[in-house]
């Protein structure tokens, strides 16, 4: 139970795959513009994370070492396909605002990572908790990301407008937006961390 | 005797300069342009000067102070950011615009990367390109000059983007015009002979060489000579296109920045040459009216792999 526990934690603090491991940059820089789009995406994510990293883990010992890329990517473009039918009939405006960041959760580098680096040698129940911990992990820092570029960049808070004074920083919501508030919020846990040790 | 002989590292010969000899002396070349302001635009010119510098010391002592090291705004480069992101700004740009842009400036493009020495890009050019990706309708909202109201007129370079003209004969003005600042444009940037004044004076103290700016002014002319008017090659207007714009502001004070650009002096006409053709490049082609911010920003990433690419060969090294 402890070892479960440690496998689910250490994806949202110690080792959050956006601000320690920097991996799926991509989706992050692309959909943190508003909070809505950035909390859809994470849940997507999660979900598909959780079902490939259980269904790797358990195909493990079945997959050829040689294809077992391919093999991680079928599994993990099943689950994309359920989540994408599912969001275009009951979410079809998120799947709108997503676009083609939806599909390409197929190659979302976090998936394939977990897949290759834990799945891929580990039993099915530290699997689960570690695609829940990485997923929910990926979610906050997305919250996280996309509060700060929402208010500052269109001035408005999962889509409500916060005050007709402030006027929006256009920038934030564009592609250097991102970065930079990538690298200050990566700046200032390195700096909170150093402060801890 | 042995205290007579002491070996130490180059350089031998020293000058008697320091880093604020240096600066106070670029910011008081950058004085006169800045007067001139205050005479086109009137006073709105100031408070825009004002608080650019006021909110670059401040953040610049702040983290400074923050971080433990010794406060160095009294050395006039954090002075020289504010000025110079002034002189980018439209005069009745809102206060809090030039406040935030020096705020980035020296924050994000400087102290982040390591403070006076290391950063990459130059700050004011930074701060600019960041307000203007930011809030693009206050940047692009410049005043007519000698109204002193907020009247507002486009540059003469963005008429010419548009469309709405295509040459001098068209926009009721004259190169006289333009040497004295008599057109739209960013607080310091349109009296040339003022800038001319203060590049002079630099380039009789030794603070800039003339290789940047001139080797910078002339691609641009040669470009926009050869290919700056849509009727053909060589019709172009050159003295018009580097009257106007930032181009003589960037290619005295911005593109002679110590810390950003080449320290040889190979580099230096290289680096010229390369901020004419993209300057000219974004003018001609490019979705923005002028260009000389951008390709400053630009080269200023190349800096350091200009100054390898024309290092000397050591006697008897390999390369």
């Amino acid at each position: 139970m402890k070892r479960l526990w440690h496998e689910f934690i250490k994806g949202i603090f110690s080792e959050n795959p956006i601000f320690f491991i920097v991996l799926g940059l991509c989706p992050t820089l692309a959909v943190s513009t508003s909070v809505n789009n950035a909390v859809g995406m994470g849940l997507a994510a999660t979900f598909v994370l959780v079902c490939s990293n259980v269904i790797i883990s358990a195909i493990r010992r079945l997959v050829p070492d040689k294809i077992r890329i391919p093999c991680y990517i079928v599994v993990i473009a099943a689950f994309v396909v359920i989540v994408e039918m599912v969001m275009k009939a009951y979410a079809p405006a998120l799947n709108r605002a997503l676009g083609v960041y939806v599909p390409l959760i197929v190659v979302n580098c976090i998936i394939l990572g977990r897949a290759e680096a834990f799945a891929s040698k580990n039993p099915v129940l530290p699997s689960l908790a570690d695609g829940l911990g990485m997923g929910l992990g990926f979610t906050l820092a997305l919250l996280i990301i996309s509060t700060i570029r929402e208010t500052l960049g269109s001035g408005t808070l999962a889509g409500l407008s916060i005050s007709h004074r402030f006027e929006p920083a256009l920038v934030l919501s564009l592609a250097p937006g991102a970065l930079l508030i990538l690298g200050l919020l990566m700046g200032v846990i390195k700096w909170a961390r150093s402060l801890r040790s | 005797m042995a205290d007579k002989f002491f070996v130490a590292h180059a350089p031998h010969m020293r000058k008697n300069e320091s880093i604020a000899g240096i600066m106070w002396r670029v910011d008081l070349a950058l004085i006169p342009s800045g007067l001139v302001a205050l005479f086109i635009f009137g006073s709105s010119a100031l408070w825009v000067i004002l608080s650019s510098i006021l909110a670059a010391v401040g953040t610049e002592a702040l983290i400074q102070k923050a971080r433990g090291q010794k406060v160095t705004v009294y050395d006039g480069s954090a002075f020289m950011t504010g000025l110079l992101l002034a002189y980018n700004l439209p005069a009745h740009c809102p206060l809090w615009v030039a406040a935030v842009g020096s705020i980035f400036a020296i924050a994000i493009a400087k102290q982040a990367f390591g403070g006076l020495g290391r950063n990459i890009f130059n700050p004011a050019l930074a701060g600019r390109a960041f307000l203007m990706a930011a809030w693009p309708k206050y940047m692009t909202t410049f005043t007519r000059p000698f109204v002193y109201d907020a009247v507002t007129q486009a540059t003469p370079l963005s008429l010419i983007k548009e469309g709405k003209a295509s040459g001098i004969v068209d926009l009721s003005l004259s190169y006289w015009d333009l040497l004295i600042g008599n057109r739209g444009g960013a607080l310091g940037e349109v009296c040339i002979l003022a800038l001319l004044l203060g590049g002079v004076y630099l380039l009789y103290k030794g603070i800039i060489s003339w290789h940047t700016p001139v080797s910078y002014v002339a691609t641009v002319a040669v470009f926009m000579w050869a290919f700056g008017s849509p009727d053909g090659f060589g019709r172009g207007d050159a003295l018009f296109q580097v009257l106007s714009g930032g181009l003589v502001l960037g290619a005295f004070f911005m593109a002679t920045d110590y810390v950003t650009s080449p320290v040889t002096k190979k580099g230096q006409v290289i680096f010229g040459i390369c901020c004419g053709l993209l300057t000219g490049v974004i003018r001609r082609w490019g979705g923005y009216p002028e260009g000389v911010c951008y390709s400053i920003l630009i080269m200023n990433a190349a800096a350091p792999l200009i100054d390898r690419f024309v290092q000397k060969r050591r006697y008897g090294a390999s390369r």
